[in-house]
């Protein structure tokens, strides 16, 4: 092996220059993009009339624990809810990949949006792929500064702006913005903006495919998800390499029947798939772990075989097993599958908990906790005392007022203090203490009885059980 | 002419072991590398920063002056005094005490400017006198009183129940912090005989209704009133103990000193009242926290132990 030495242990990177390309696919990625920076950009202006907190249909309060999603407001106590959707989120994931291949990657993940963001960005300011590849190669005179300063500084801005909004949604976003430009702003929010900014310019604007390629655990485990079922962008092989293989379209070669006498494939070798590829990959080498299925090259080939009069899909969405197939079916998503059916199953199930424990939730959430320091309390007179601590929350957006009374004792057991009724205010969580004083007869009795906390406002009442100690002998 | 045949291969670093055994090359990205070395510069600057090397017994501190930390601590004596050194986890959680302590402040203040009933109708207020009294209660007041205020029989009276030999309200409490307690009960080993001694342990016992002899109790109920003993000059006339010297009340279910109900027979009791009276006490010594605590801390804790733990009376 004579070129041993030569052989480097760390790869240079190479520079993706992507062509832009027309068609179904593209469109596609277009208006997914266009909702998802709608959603993003605008929701955390969306006002939404509150008591409690800042007048924002999603915020998500660090400060007060609490996220309020329009009418919706989520306690630390909730975090199951988070539980669940990251559950769903998950086997949502693996149901789309398991009918469709990594549409995730190709059409939805941020870091795809992104990147296509500033990969047109680029093409705005610099041009279609040639010219990006001649400025890349040309000296650095002004046309170059300009042309590369304007299309980084313009990244940077969208950078900076996403990183503002995503701070928004943890912050009153009017308020948010004012002071930041202002610079009267918190600390942290400055921190924060400046990190996401960097964070989004590198990985959207510098690295794009080297996250997919090198740091993203998605891009890899993807992979076990697909069955031979599995509908994943793919080249026809044997139709584009036919007997000798793909070549260029040369005088005598130009119609299907020529080459088919001649033995060679429909792929005229225009190289406009790999031109067009984010990733850089040649999809007719196979399917490659770097490939993340966003179908553009699909959209070129097409574009192409309507140029040469030849028919559209020799790289198109296929199963693997129809591609081995000998007598292959027009392309289908299968669905007819344990698996596939499984996770359907298994989201169906999962939302429906979800939504069923969201619509069946409590403005008010009460725990009785017994003092166990001491059990219990001998008093002068020979009775018992029995020490609780009640934890109230009110979950709605006005002050409420509670009673407490108790059922299965006598009502005078109840004491507590100088706290008759109990005022919570919007959203805050209070602690009171209660006694219970049981005559000795009455103690050795009673072993279990139940607390009644009654929201005024409403009536309803909620019943909770508490022990009740008393010394016994222990034998 | 055609270009097909282009088979991907996998790159290898050409070294081969045992003719076909051959180690493949997957290239990390460059910037990976960058990365790495990047780490190390990290490293540097942060020993400018931070703690970093041991030497001997001592370490390198980081670069005088570059990232100081500031803090108010309290010395032993209560004074306090500013404090600046290099940063360490210490000085970090002192400044974080210092951040705290000025977020307690307000509520301090207001349970100062409030009265007591005031306090104790306030439920938020009532909330922070739970937390902070527990706190304060479990760092000067427990070692005697038990955590939870419960006591130790023959040794720190119980908080939680409805018996207050200094009195239950807040004023008395307040004054029980304040100042201190000494409770005495002189010894009748000299004064009466081991006869007149059961005698008078039985009739303590009939007070609060244990089991007792009746015709020894009444013998006793003489003793009790009468001028040799003198009982009832502390104890008072109904035996019901006096709260201003902070003489048991003999009567309630409720012992502190001779532990009765502790006592299995009606033998072992007799024998703990008796050891009481023929030895006397000397025990009963609470400290004065008027020079420990502020007076805000005492008024919280005067909240804390009336209406968190027990009081009313």
């Amino acid at each position: 092996m004579p070129d041993q030495a030569e052989k480097s242990l760390y790869q240079k990177h190479i520079p993706i220059v992507t062509r832009s390309v027309k068609g179904q696919f593209r469109t596609f990625k277009t208006a997914v993009m266009l909702l998802a920076y709608t959603v993003y950009f605008l929701l955390p202006w969306m006002p939404w009339a509150r008591v409690s907190a800042a007048s924002q249909a999603i915020l998500f309060d660090l400060t007060t624990r609490r996220f309020f999603i329009f009418d919706l407001i989520v306690y630390p106590q909730d975090i199951f809810w988070l539980a669940m959707l990251l559950f769903i989120a998950a086997a949502l994931l693996f149901f789309v990949t398991g009918l469709v291949g990594r549409a995730w990657c190709g059409y939805f993940c941020f870091q795809t949006l992104w990147s296509d963001m500033f990969i047109q960005i680029e093409h705005l300011i610099q041009g279609e792929r040639p010219a990006r590849l001649r400025l890349k190669k040309q000296h650095w005179n002004l046309e170059k500064i300009f042309k590369i300063g304007a299309s980084h500084a313009l990244m940077i801005l969208v950078s900076m702006w996403t990183a503002i909004t995503f701070a928004c949604y943890f912050s009153y976003a009017p308020t948010f913005v004012h002071d930041f430009f202002a610079g009267t702003g918190v600390p942290g929010g400055y921190f924060a903006v400046l990190v996401l900014t960097v964070l989004t310019y590198m990985a959207g604007g510098v690295a794009r495919e080297q996250i997919c390629l090198y740091a993203c655990p998605y891009a890899r485990f993807q992979g076990v998800m697909y069955e031979a079922d599995t509908l994943a962008v793919t080249y026809d092989t044997k139709r584009g390499e036919g007997l000798k293989g793909r070549t260029i379209p040369i005088q005598g070669l130009k119609t299907r029947d020529e080459r088919t006498a001649a033995g060679h494939g429909d792929c005229i070798d225009c190289g406009f798939c790999v031109q067009v590829c984010p990733t850089g990959i040649d999809i007719r080498n196979g399917l490659q772990y770097q490939c993340i299925s966003c179908g553009l090259c699909i959209d070129a080939c097409d574009n192409i075989m309507d140029s040469v009069g030849y028919p559209r899909g020799l790289i198109r969405y296929d199963s693997e097993r129809n591609m081995a197939s000998p007598t292959p079916h027009p392309p289908k998503v299968m669905w007819k599958r344990f698996k596939v059916l499984g996770y359907a199953g298994a989201i169906l199930l999962m939302t429906s908990v979800l939504f069923y424990n969201i619509g069946t939730r409590s403005d008010t959430e009460v725990n009785i906790q017994q003092v166990r320091q001491p059990l219990f309390v001998l008093l002068s007179d020979g009775s018992v005392r029995n020490r609780y601590q009640i934890h109230i929350v009110n979950k709605t957006e006005t002050e409420q007022t509670y009673e407490v009374t108790v059922h299965h004792i006598p009502k005078e057991a109840l004491d507590m203090g100088n706290i008759p009724e109990i005022k919570v205010r919007a959203g805050k969580a209070l602690a009171v203490n209660a006694k219970i004083n049981l005559s000795h007869e009455l103690a050795e009795k009673t072993h279990e009885f139940e607390f009644e906390v009654t929201q005024v406002s409403t009536g309803e009442k909620m019943e909770l059980e508490a022990s009740f100690n008393t010394p016994r002998e222990h034998d | 002419m055609s270009q097909d045949n282009k088979k991907v291969t996998v790159e290898t670093t050409g070294h081969v072991w045992d003719d076909d055994l051959q180690e493949l090359n997957n290239p990390l990205p460059r910037w990976w590398i960058w990365g790495f070395y990047i780490t190390f510069g990290f490293a540097l600057v942060y020993w400018l920063f931070y703690p970093a090397w041991p030497i001997g017994n001592t370490y390198t501190k980081g670069v005088p002056g570059l990232n100081n930390i500031t803090y108010v601590a309290t010395k032993v004596d209560g004074t306090q005094e500013t404090k600046t050194t290099h940063w360490n986890m210490r000085s970090k959680l002192m400044v974080e005490m210092n951040e705290l302590h000025k977020e307690q402040k307000p509520y301090f203040d207001k349970v100062a400017g409030k009265s007591f009933e005031d306090v104790s109708k306030d439920a938020e207020l009532m909330q922070f006198v739970n937390s902070a009294g527990k706190t304060l209660f479990s760092d000067n007041c427990a070692p005697c009183h038990q955590a939870g205020g419960q006591g130790k029989i023959k040794f720190a009276p119980n908080l939680t129940d409805d018996y207050w030999q200094y009195g239950g309200t807040y004023e008395n409490i307040q004054t029980t912090i304040v100042g201190g307690r000494h409770g005495v009960m002189p010894a009748f080993k000299t004064i009466l005989t081991d006869a007149e001694l059961t005698q008078v342990s039985n009739y303590v016992l009939s007070l609060s209704g244990e089991p007792h002899n009746a015709a020894a109790a009444k013998l006793g109920d003489a003793i009790f009133h009468g001028d040799k003993a003198g009982c009832y000059a502390c104890h008072g006339a109904e035996a019901k103990g006096n709260i201003a010297m902070g003489s048991a009340n003999l009567t309630d279910k409720i012992w502190l000193w001779p532990d009765v109900l502790g006592a299995k027979t009606p033998e072992a009791k007799l024998g703990e009242v008796k050891t009481l009276i023929y030895g006397g006490m000397d025990k009963g010594v609470m400290p004065v926290w008027e020079t420990r605590l502020k007076p805000e801390q005492i008024k919280l804790l005067t909240v804390y132990v009336h209406d968190s733990l027990g009081g009313g009376k």
